[in-house]
């Protein structure tokens, strides 16, 4: 497919991303770079200068509210992207309404609470909607340890095994590394019906 | 029994078993723990009760902190 083709399926796509820390400041930047049509962004926390090393924000932004932030950040880079932003807790309630109508969902939260109370909500309440996470990130180096599972709709991005701690921080390369897996699943998931022969293909595999 | 434990056979020595045996057993000790019986969620309130039996397909998957 070339690009043009590419940008016309996707600007009538709609993704949510729940968290706009590490993992949804960066994942939002991508798809936004290729003109995902409409992305659902919610968070509650405000930009501290300790985000900036990983987070998709600037210097000058620092006390924003996160959403506000990435939705100028998202504007200065593809204006043609629709932005809803949801300054808010996501909750088991609240997540079915305000994701209703999105083609996949972004886990991007930091806190494995959180994490827990996204899948669980979604794979309980939204059977067959496709979810994208990241789990296990913390650190450096480790290149091949980063990898791509599936089963059924919930899709899992990371080494699945690195948590953050003191010694064991959340750094931009690697956090950006499953950002942008992410992004390239929830790709490859929008794009998965229009790419055939490359389906037929992978499938084989299976 | 044979199950499938995250993408890998395994044999289990009872006709069944619950979610709770079956987390104890594999020392899966972690707090945050999403539960997939044969791409089923099981709740956490349903881990006691929730019967594995033979050839299910089961996912368990360890939530961590990052991002």
């Amino acid at each position: 497919m070339t690009t043009e083709e590419i940008t016309n399926i996707l600007s009538g796509k709609k993704v949510a991303i729940a968290g706009c820390g590490g993992l949804g400041s960066n994942c939002a930047v991508s798809l936004c770079r290729v003109g995902i049509g409409t992305l659902v962004i919610a968070d509650f926390d405000v930009v501290s200068e300790s985000n900036l090393n990983r987070q998709y924000y600037f210097q000058d932004q620092v006390g924003q509210k996160k959403v506000l932030a990435l939705t100028e950040n998202i504007r200065r880079i593809n204006p043609g992207v629709r932005v809803i932003a949801h300054d808010t807790m996501l909750t088991a309630d609240n997540i079915p309404l305000l994701f209703a109508d999105c083609d996949v969902i972004v886990e991007a939260f930091d806190q494995a609470g959180q994490k827990e109370i996204l899948i669980e909500t979604v794979l309980g309440q939204m059977p067959g909607r496709p979810l994208v996470a990241g789990l296990g990130m913390a650190g450096w180096g480790m290149n091949n340890s980063i990898r791509y599972q599936k089963t059924d709709n919930l899709h899992i991005c990371g080494d699945g095994v690195s948590e953050i701690s003191p010694d064991m921080p959340p750094l931009a390369p690697r956090v950006c590394m499953v950002a942008n897996m992410q992004a390239n699943t929830v790709l490859e998931i929008l794009l998965e019906k229009y790419t055939s022969s490359r389906k037929d293909c992978e499938s084989n595999h299976d | 029994m044979k199950i499938t434990l995250n993408n890998n056979p395994e044999e289990i020595s009872a006709e069944n078993i619950t979610v709770s045996a079956l987390l104890k057993l594999k020392n899966f000790t972690f707090k945050m723990l999403i539960v997939k019986i044969n791409g089923t969620l099981v709740k956490k309130t349903e881990y006691d009760t929730a019967t594995i039996i033979d050839g299910d397909d089961v996912m368990v998957l360890h939530l961590i902190s990052g991002g």
